[in-house]
């Protein structure tokens, strides 16, 4: 079965085809079904995999032969269109196949009666095309094809509503920010090639620890070049900005492009090249401290915002950051076991906005909601169901994958700084009660207190139709049951860390390549993992009381506190921190006048217009002059002709 | 025997002629009959090179050139004709319209 895995990108082109092609002339009742019937046929394909991956022993999980053709092929360098069957891929597939699906079900609905429907669908078939290809790719340069196509998707669907100048903007924003990121992960490519003289994963990942010194000069800096590219995709500091400007496209393309799935890439390419990064400790480092980083700062950003949709995007880039905490602190499989769990509860918190906009009609300010529970009990339900995962409530998905993280950042100690573990720890469990406290303020403005809903809207308020709230109950479950796949304390339970241990090979390697470094770290009790369990749940269950006491309870007292001493503090977080503002004072402003005095007036009018101008002037001279020379007499021409050749004669004569 | 260089000066001093009447001379007939007289200049000295080193090469060149030459004439006779019928001259001068 897995030699058919190259179907699984295919079916959603088919869908790109037909959408695409034929979409101005197909029924509205046609496209949806077309192109969810395309992501349906990737999913189940992918499920079968698995299915029969599971069914072999775990050492020979990692298949690697399934390679189509030879893409190039220059001097002793190849590169294959080959796709890479292992656990890691295969968590990944399932991921954005079946999330993928349910979002495109729910995009029925939600897009229902938008002008750019086929558009729309055409455009979302492309981009799950493009995020296969990057989670199933065997290569370096394959996988850059796949993480430049979402890049160009997400542009494409951030300025979806193109006659929106805001929308296109940040399109425009997210594109050149993701280039940034995507030039340092190139480089990391070129780097990889130029060491190995091989870009194929496996290759690569067998030869690393002959080729590269444990924490050598260029193992740090191609790691450190690719963890650039991971911080561009998945908007870590500093290349966070674009993501919460991305929420200018449709609700369910932000679930699934700048939530679910495609920002998580960036985590999954860490986690795909673990080998190397295991081998550079100062690499491991970085990302650990920009992942801890990221978590506190979106995070209290989030606290701040009345957006609704820009407080679940700043939430995004904190949980990302929990992610990179993770794989920075050697834990990669429960970095991928977090990005699962937050592609559930994350793409059901952004299609219930999406479900709430849709009731009142495009609203996102959250101060102009309130009370909604009554009137959409399966979206309060659902997103409740979110809420508590994220916050990290057992026993749902949430909690166990975030648990798990603070855990290991706790017991990491890194070899450069031996103290990192409890500092990590410390930022994270701070990031956790601001987390559990945002997220509640979200619920309690929106779905609680008294209603602050306009009276032309609140007369139209209704549910969203079971298109969308289907979907919605299905990752509810996901929401639910997700984190039971890796129980820490049980063994048996801890399926998912097992899963991927085949791919996670670089705790060994670098245990037999350095000195004093332990194959396993050292093991606590389980009492003592309990414990730390029971800390993150009460300091979660501490948040939300704060969010009720504030929200709900005396619903003055957020405006009593920041309006008075802390006004300065927080008109800085409300105001993002005016990291925005710095960006465009010190790269953008700069760069547009450079274009201008320099580029434009000087390079462009004077040098490129002035050579090419110059060129067709002195050719209009020339012949302006010579075209004396035809003068319509034949007999002219006869005597030049006789001169001609008398000049030839005579040098032939005398003085050759 | 006469000598080579006879004919050969004869030659030159022929084609030399034809030069300067396709280069002075503005009837087109006139110009026409220099360029004749140019061939059978050269026709000359082929034949007489032929004789003077006893192959026959060169005459089987005077044979080709003569061919051509008829060909030649045929359509720049023709073309002189209808140069005339259009502008009523045979004058080369007034003939100057292929230029910028």
């Amino acid at each position: 079965m897995h030699q058919y895995v190259w179907l699984i990108p295919l079916f959603p082109v088919l869908g790109v085809l037909i959408n695409g092609l034929l979409g101005s002339r197909l029924p509205k009742k046609v496209i949806g079904p077309i192109a969810c019937i395309a992501v349906g046929m990737s999913a189940i394909l992918s499920t079968l995999i698995f299915l029969e991956v599971r069914a072999l022993p775990p050492e020979s999980r990692i298949l690697n032969d399934v390679v189509s053709y030879t893409w190039m092929l220059a001097g002793n360098f190849s590169v294959d269109i080959g796709f890479l069957i292992d656990p890691l891929s295969l968590v990944m597939l399932l991921v954005v196949c079946w999330v993928s699906f349910l979002i495109h079900v729910y995009s029925i609905g939600y897009m229902h009666g938008d002008p750019g429907y086929a558009r729309y669908f055409t455009e979302l078939n492309l981009f799950v095309f493009f995020m296969l290809i990057l989670v199933s790719a065997n290569n370096f340069l394959m996988m850059f094809v796949g993480w430049e196509g979402v890049g160009l998707c997400s542009y494409l669907l951030i300025g979806f509503w193109l006659e929106k100048k805001s929308a296109t903007d940040a399109g425009n924003k997210a594109f050149f920010v993701n280039r940034i990121g995507d030039f340092g992960f190139l480089l990391g490519i070129f780097g990889i090639f130029f060491y190995m003289g091989t870009l194929n994963f496996q290759e690569v990942f067998a030869k690393a620890p002959t080729t590269f010194a444990y924490g050598g000069m260029e193992i740090t800096l191609i790691t450190l070049a690719l963890f650039v590219g991971a911080t561009g995709k998945s908007a870590q500091l500093p290349l966070y900005t674009w993501l919460p400007d991305a929420m200018e496209g449709p609700t369910p393309v932000s679930a699934l492009i700048h939530a679910a799935t495609m920002v998580t890439a960036g985590v999954y390419m860490v986690a795909r090249t673990n080998v190397l990064f295991m081998m550079a400790p100062v690499s491991l480092l970085t990302v650990a401290i920009i992942g801890a980083l990221t978590a506190i700062f979106a995070a209290t950003i989030g606290m701040t915002q009345f957006d609704i949709k820009r407080v679940l995007a700043y939430s995004t880039v904190s949980q990302l950051g929990y992610m990179f905490l993770a794989c920075g602190v050697g834990a990669f499989s429960i970095g991928i076991f977090h990005l699962m769990t937050h592609a559930f509860f994350k793409a059901l918190l952004f299609m219930g906005a999406g479900s709430v906009m849709h009731a009142l009609a495009g609203e996102l300010d959250m101060r102009k909601m309130g009370d909604l529970r009554h009137h959409m009990p399966h979206t309060y339900r659902t997103f409740l169901i979110a809420t508590l995962a994220i916050a990290g409530i057992p026993p749902l998905a949430g909690f166990f994958s975030k648990d798990e993280i603070l855990y290991k950042a706790f017991s990491s100690q890194s070899t450069i700084w031996e103290s990192s573990g409890y500092v990590l720890w410390m930022i994270a469990l701070v990031a956790a009660v601001i987390t559990a406290f945002y997220m509640f303020r979200a619920v309690f403005m929106t779905f609680y207190g008294k209603s602050r809903v306009d009276h032309h809207v609140a007369a139209h308020l209704h549910e969203s139709p079971a298109v969308m709230t289907v979907p919605l109950w299905i990752l509810a479950i996901l929401s639910i049951i997700g984190g039971w796949v890796g129980i820490p304390w049980i063994e048996s339970f801890n399926l998912f860390p097992q899963w991927l241990e085949p791919v996670m090979k670089g705790k060994e390697i670098v245990s037999q390549m350095a000195v004093g470094i332990p194959a396993h770290a050292a093991h606590h009790s389980i009492s003592f993992e309990l414990m730390m369990a029971l800390v993150s749940v009460v300091v979660a269950v501490f948040g939300i009381f704060v969010a009720h006491k504030f929200y709900v309870k005396e619903p003055e007292l957020p405006d009593r506190l920041t309006s008075g001493r802390f006004f300065p503090m927080y008109r800085l977080v409300l105001d993002k921190y005016r990291i925005d503002e710095l960006y465009d004072f010190l790269f953008v402003r700069p760069t547009l006048w450079m274009c201008e005095k320099l580029m434009w007036n000087v390079v462009d009018t004077k040098l490129i217009d002035g050579t090419v101008n110059g060129v067709a002037d002195i050719a209009k001279g020339w012949g302006n002059w010579t075209q004396r020379l035809q003068t319509g007499y034949v007999q002219n021409y006869a005597l030049m002709i006789l001169i001609g050749l008398m000049l030839i004669f005579s040098y032939i004569v005398f003085l050759y | 025997m006469i000598p080579m260089s006879y004919y050969l000066v004869l030659s030159a001093l022929l084609f030399g002629v034809g030069i300067l009447g396709v280069l002075i001379r503005r009837n087109a007939l006139v110009i026409f009959m220099s360029i004749e007289l140019m061939l059978n200049a050269v026709n000359l000295t082929f034949i007489t090179l032929s004789r003077y080193m006893e192959t026959l090469h060169g005459q089987i060149y005077v044979f080709f050139v003569m061919t051509v030459a008829a060909a030649e004439v045929a359509v720049g006779l023709a073309i002189i004709m209808l140069l005339f019928r259009n502008w009523g001259t045979a004058n080369i001068d007034d003939i100057n319209l292929m230029k910028w």
